[in-house]
């Protein structure tokens, strides 16, 4: 009989690793790694940042994630509504490397999340200031499946608590199509444009006790093709 | 036993599927929101943050005591003449419910004063003010766009500075942001 129980436990113990190997390694999950964004004709804004949170001039969070806030003085989003919820402020650099603004992140954790789809889900807004070209806002929601499996995962398995590579993906999983996100121009050249933007991120480093530590974050915006008559060329 | 060790097998990989179909991974406190009717005029929510204790930052460079304790704000040039500022935002009864930025800017071409809220449970909204103040007691703007509840809504906002009596620490009050989103018909097709 007590062999029976034990037997049982067991085998319940094996199959909820069987489910849980199956979801993580799940064959039929996919996310597009490069930005669709690549192949379009439209001129295309490129913008960087530093990921990790001590190069944030703010970071924030409800104080006992992993990542700790910065500078350590700051508020922290304790209250339970904002509890799943990181606020970053990121200078925000050209494709050149020059620095070219400011960008706030807010991001919070999605009740779509799915781990049966592969969905580990952020809903994410910009606010993006760019003093010499204008401002803008972009919202998206971000999928970090892959980055757990092909990071966050490895770092926790290795025995240094670390992870050392080149990584790179697209996280930006809609809400537009072909998994988009939307921006909005607010003034300068930006203004009343709705378009495309993408966020990708590339990794080289992440650790158990810090989060991410060599990663940059690159924002892509799609700049719609300029109206006859507004160019400011001759009719 | 051979038996049992399959028939938990089994029960353990429908428990687990079970499981992780039908519990959230998320499950995002919300609070209820407060919208009044208003003749004609849409829906108005009134958030607020309460100025000092709901100021996360702000963005200047050069500040004697900066906020947070600690900041570094860049001295580049080019933000000489921005402010940018954060705040954790209530709703009437005084809750927490979400997180805003607000982007001042002042230039040759006017300027810019710009929101953006983001309330986990609802969405975010992005609004942008007109940069002068009317009668120099509120400024107006009008919702760009909006993602989720607030997705498909047109409609204004005004911000107002309401004071309270301030100590030693500088001015107290309530900062006020008053929406009036309404849905539009082809949000409703």
């Amino acid at each position: 009989m007590s062999r029976n129980v034990l037997a049982l436990a067991a085998g319940v113990f094996f199959g909820l690793v069987i489910v849980a190997v199956a979801v993580f390694y799940n064959p039929f999950v996919s996310q597009q790694e490069l930005s669709p964004l690549a192949v379009t004709d439209n001129e295309v804004v490129h913008l960087s940042y530093s990921v990790a949170a001590t190069d944030a001039l703010v970071y924030t969070n409800n104080g006992e994630s992993q990542i700790a806030p910065h500078p350590p003085r700051v508020a922290q989003l304790w209250e339970p509504t904002v509890l799943d919820t990181t606020v970053s402020v990121n200078v925000l650099k050209d494709s050149r490397g020059r620095v070219a603004g400011l960008g706030v992140k807010f991001a919070s954790d999605s009740d779509e999340t799915s781990i049966l789809d592969g969905k580990a889900l952020i809903n994410s807004v910009w606010h993006i200031y760019l003093p010499q070209r204008g401002s803008l806002s972009i919202q998206q929601t971000e999928n970090y499946w892959r980055y757990i499996q092909d990071i966050v995962f490895p770092a926790y398995r290795s025995s240094g608590d670390n992870w050392r590579g080149n990584w790179l993906q697209t996280i930006s999983d809609g809400p537009g199509p072909l998994g988009l996100g939307w921006a909005a121009g607010g003034s300068g050249e930006f203004a009343g444009i709705d378009t495309s933007a993408v966020e990708a991120l590339s990794a080289k480093a992440y650790t158990i006790d810090l989060g991410p530590v060599a990663m940059t974050g690159e924002l892509s915006i799609e700049m719609p093709p300029a109206k006859p008559g507004t160019s400011g060329e001759p009719q | 036993m051979f038996k049992s060790l399959i028939a938990g097998i089994l029960l353990g990989i429908v428990a687990g599927a079970a499981a992780i179909y039908f519990v959230p991974v998320v499950d995002l406190a919300r609070e209820r929101s407060i919208i009044d009717v208003t003749p004609n005029g849409g829906n108005r929510e009134v958030f607020h943050a309460n100025i000092p204790d709901d100021r996360i930052l702000i963005g200047v460079p050069d500040q004697a005591e900066p906020l947070p304790r600690g900041l570094e704000w860049p001295r580049d040039e080019l933000f000489a003449n921005s402010r940018t500022e954060l705040f954790k935002i209530r709703n009437a009864n005084d809750v927490v419910v979400g997180v805003a930025s607000r982007i001042a800017a002042s230039g040759p071409d006017g300027g810019i004063v710009e929101w953006v809220l983001h309330l986990p449970a609802r969405g975010s909204g992005y609004i942008l003010m007109r940069p002068k103040a009317a009668e120099e007691t509120f400024r107006s703007g009008d919702l760009r766009s909006g993602t989720r509840e607030f997705a498909g809504l047109v409609g204004s906002a005004t911000e107002r500075w309401v004071a309270t009596a301030g100590g030693d620490a500088g001015p107290a009050g309530r900062l006020e942001l008053s929406t009036r989103f309404v849905g539009t018909l082809e949000d409703e097709s």
